[in-house]
């Protein structure tokens, strides 16, 4: 007989899953343990930084570790193109070029490899963005499952645009350009096999055709997100922090595609929380929002471009997101603690 | 795949709600029993929007919350066994047993993994025939089927190396012990309509006749919602206490035979402890001595642990509804989703879970209760 449980107290905090997943955890992360290694920061995180000195050319880098290697819609290949390109795109920058690292794990099928790699080459060369560089490491059995992806992008900013998290100001129109939570419903349905694959495939596409469509609308083109990890949710929260100011959207007009709302309602998950890798928000000027949707509907990554809210005044309460509710309520909605769904780019 | 957007049309809600304001003319007090339905509740902000004075308590049905604590103490002594794979429903592993919770436990190396029907449990066990599987089951009348399922099929497969600490509750008897209590202040009941698509509804029949207190099956919508409540007001205001259907399109009065048989013949009827209430008479599911061999908790001698709940945790008033998350001193300060001391902010069932991710904060909820209280 026990009379002891035999867990021994947590006697120092380890890495959670959730630290990875893009929301409360990981932000946490990012202040208390990775920003005061490098001297600490000021200012809002964003997803690309313009090189010191050097102001027109932004940095981005981004690893991939998505699992199942290739999903409905899209691979680890083209994801890793995708994800840098729009990291790149929503500080209003044209990709120049992208390094490559790979981490491959010993025992991976070379035929595997060999597809992750056409589906990369062929996502880049669709950008029209050239590999410049790269690294490959192999690493025994079990130190890293089948393969891990690193991409870097510097990219050059489209004259007149600066967008960033914090420029967001009351009154601006919020847009979105397309339906939300179809990658992070399509890679889980598809690792765990749960039956939504054929209706649901993943949005990863690159974003730069419609930001350089954007082009036009100069300053008055305040911020762009695109809603990966934490989802829309948490990229709300966060432009509505970085900027002091309060969000509100309508629930109404937030596009979830029907098979997305059933996979959340069996699996308990909030579309707003789900990951995106082929939408984006933006906050422009209001009397920009109808000169930007149309020409965001005028490409058909953008064809569903809709306006779901307002940024308000912070009134008391900055860096609140909150929405309408179908019957007419409002709450609050919050930053997502981890994620449901781990590996999911 | 229409069978959402009916359920959450928002002139069809006003509607609702215009007829509720019209109907009820006292401040009732109704209880949602399932946590499904404080979600959707707190999440559309439908309990804001009530009659003025009249108002909803959050009933006790959140399967992770009212699962004992010395269950989750049991359930992490056996994932740190050696060679074991615990199996559960995701939302467990977020759960606060006496000195962690079982995402720390994974963390520091136990094999702990999420599944979405117990049947994946049963093929891992299958799988990986050198490994102990062990499901986490759990739940009300709505889970108990496919575990049951679960065990027949383990048990057709022969497999020796699967087995489940079971933890099934009943809703009818935590009814009635809510109804028993001299502080209860419900006056009507919206009934789980999942676990009626299982149970059906003669057992509340009963509950109905005793108390004199309306219960309508009530499903999971906001529009479900709306007109469950208007339903329970409509037989509040007439003076009758029936039960009623609002959800014709899941549930009949003799819930599903099938399920009911597969429960009957897995499991048996014993006393439960609740967290946060207490021992309960014949409320909940244990297995029955013929299917022994798959009982983890036999298998494993975690019996003698210690349980003990966070002092500050006030989830027993939470569950009976006696009290709101905001009333407790440490919600949304020591106690987030992110830091929990208790089960109830851990599940998206739970009702401090919801009212968190909601952002309700101590003063707006205070008015909310202060405006019941006055009118």
């Amino acid at each position: 007989m026990i009379t002891e449980c035999p867990v021994p107290r947590p006697e120092k905090e380890r890495i959670l899953l959730g630290h990875g997943a893009g929301g409360r955890l990981t932000a946490e992360l990012l202040e208390q343990t990775i920003l005061p290694a490098f001297g600490g920061y000021e200012g809002p995180l964003e997803d690309a930084s313009p090189l010191p000195g050097l102001g027109e050319l932004v940095m981005t880098t981004d690893g991939f570790v998505v699992s199942p290697l290739f999903f409905p819609g899209g691979d680890i290949g083209s994801l890793a193109v995708h994800g840098t390109v729009n990291d790149l795109a929503m500080r209003g920058a044209e990709p120049i070029a992208l390094s490559v690292a790979l981490i491959v794990e010993e025992g991976l099928e070379l035929e595997r490899l060999e597809a992750v790699l056409r589906s990369l080459g062929k996502a880049a060369q669709e950008v029209g963005v050239p590999v410049v560089t790269g690294d490959t490491k192999v690493v025994g059995r079990g130190a890293a499952d089948q393969v891990f992806i690193t991409t870097t992008g510097i990219g050059k900013r489209l004259p007149g645009l600066s967008p960033s998290a914090a420029r967001a100001r009351p009154g601006d129109a919020v847009l979105l350009s397309g339906p939300i939570g179809l990658h992070g419903t399509a890679v889980l349905s598809t690792r765990e096999g749960l039956g939504f694959e054929a209706d649901i495939a993943s949005d990863t596409r690159p974003l730069h055709r419609l930001v350089a469509a954007l082009s036009p609308l100069g300053d008055r083109l305040h911020v762009l997100r695109d809603p990966t990890r934490g989802g829309l949710a948490a990229a709300l929260n966060e432009i509505a922090r970085d900027s002091a100011v309060a969000v509100v959207i309508d629930e109404g007009t937030v596009p979830v595609p029907e098979p997305v709302a059933a996979a959340c309602d069996i699996l308990g998950l909030d579309p707003l929380h789900v990951a995106n890798e082929g939408c984006m928000v933006a906050l422009v000027a209001p009397d920009a929002a109808e000169t930007a949707l149309a020409a965001l509907r005028s490409f058909p990554e953008g064809s569903g471009a809709v306006r779901i809210g307002d940024a308000l005044p912070a009134d008391g309460h900055p860096g609140r997101v909150v929405m309408r509710t179908a019957v007419g309520a409002r709450r609050v909605v919050d930053m997502p603690l981890g994620e449901q769904l781990p590996r999911i780019c | 795949m229409k069978y959402l957007d009916e359920y959450r049309d928002p002139a069809l809600a006003r509607r609702l709600l215009d007829e509720l304001h019209r109907t009820a003319t006292r401040p009732w007090q109704i209880m949602e029993v399932c946590g499904g339905q404080t979600h959707t509740l707190v999440r559309q902000g439908i309990d804001e929007l009530l009659p003025a004075g009249m108002r909803m308590i959050h009933g006790p049905g959140c399967p992770v919350c009212v699962t004992p604590l010395e269950t989750l103490d049991r359930a992490m002594a056996v994932a740190a066994r050696p060679g074991v794979i615990l199996t559960s429903f995701g939302d467990m592993l977020r759960v606060p047993g006496s000195r962690t919770d079982l995402l720390a436990l994974r963390a520091r190396g136990a094999d702990v993994r999420v599944v979405y029907t117990p049947m994946d449990a049963v093929k891992l066990a299958e799988e990986h025939p050198d490994r102990e599987v062990v499901f986490l089951a759990v739940g009300f009348e709505t889970t108990a089927p496919a575990n049951a399922m679960a065990v027949l099929h383990a048990s057709r497969l022969g497999l020796r190396n699967f087995s489940v600490l079971v933890s099934h509750v009943l809703v009818p008897p935590a009814m009635t012990a809510l109804l028993e209590s001299p502080e209860c202040e419900v006056q009507a009941f919206l009934a789980a309509g999942h676990v009626c698509a299982v149970m059906g509804w003669t057992e509340y029949e009963p509950i109905v006749a005793r108390y004199h207190v309306p219960v309508v099956v009530t499903g999971f919508e906001p529009l479900d919602l709306l007109e469950g409540i208007l339903m329970a007001a409509r037989q509040l205001e007439d003076g009758r206490a029936e039960i009623e259907n609002q959800y014709v399109r899941a549930v009949r009065r003799q819930g599903n035979g099938e399920a009911q048989s597969a429960v009957a013949r897995v499991f048996q009827v014993t006393d439960r402890a609740w967290r946060g209430i207490g021992d309960l008479p014949r409320s909940g599911l244990e297995l029955r001595p013929e299917f022994a061999a798959f009982d983890a908790a036999r298998r494993y001698d975690v019996d003698g642990l210690h349980s003990a709940e966070h002092p500050e945790c006030i989830a027993g008033s939470i569950l009976t509804g006696a009290r709101l998350p905001t009333d407790c001193t440490a919600y949304g300060t020591r106690c987030t989703p992110r830091h929990p001391l208790g089960a109830p902010m851990v599940s998206a069932e739970g009702t401090c879970a919801a009212f968190h991710a909601a952002g309700r904060v101590a003063t707006a909820a205070t008015t909310v209760t202060a405006e019941g209280a006055s009118s």
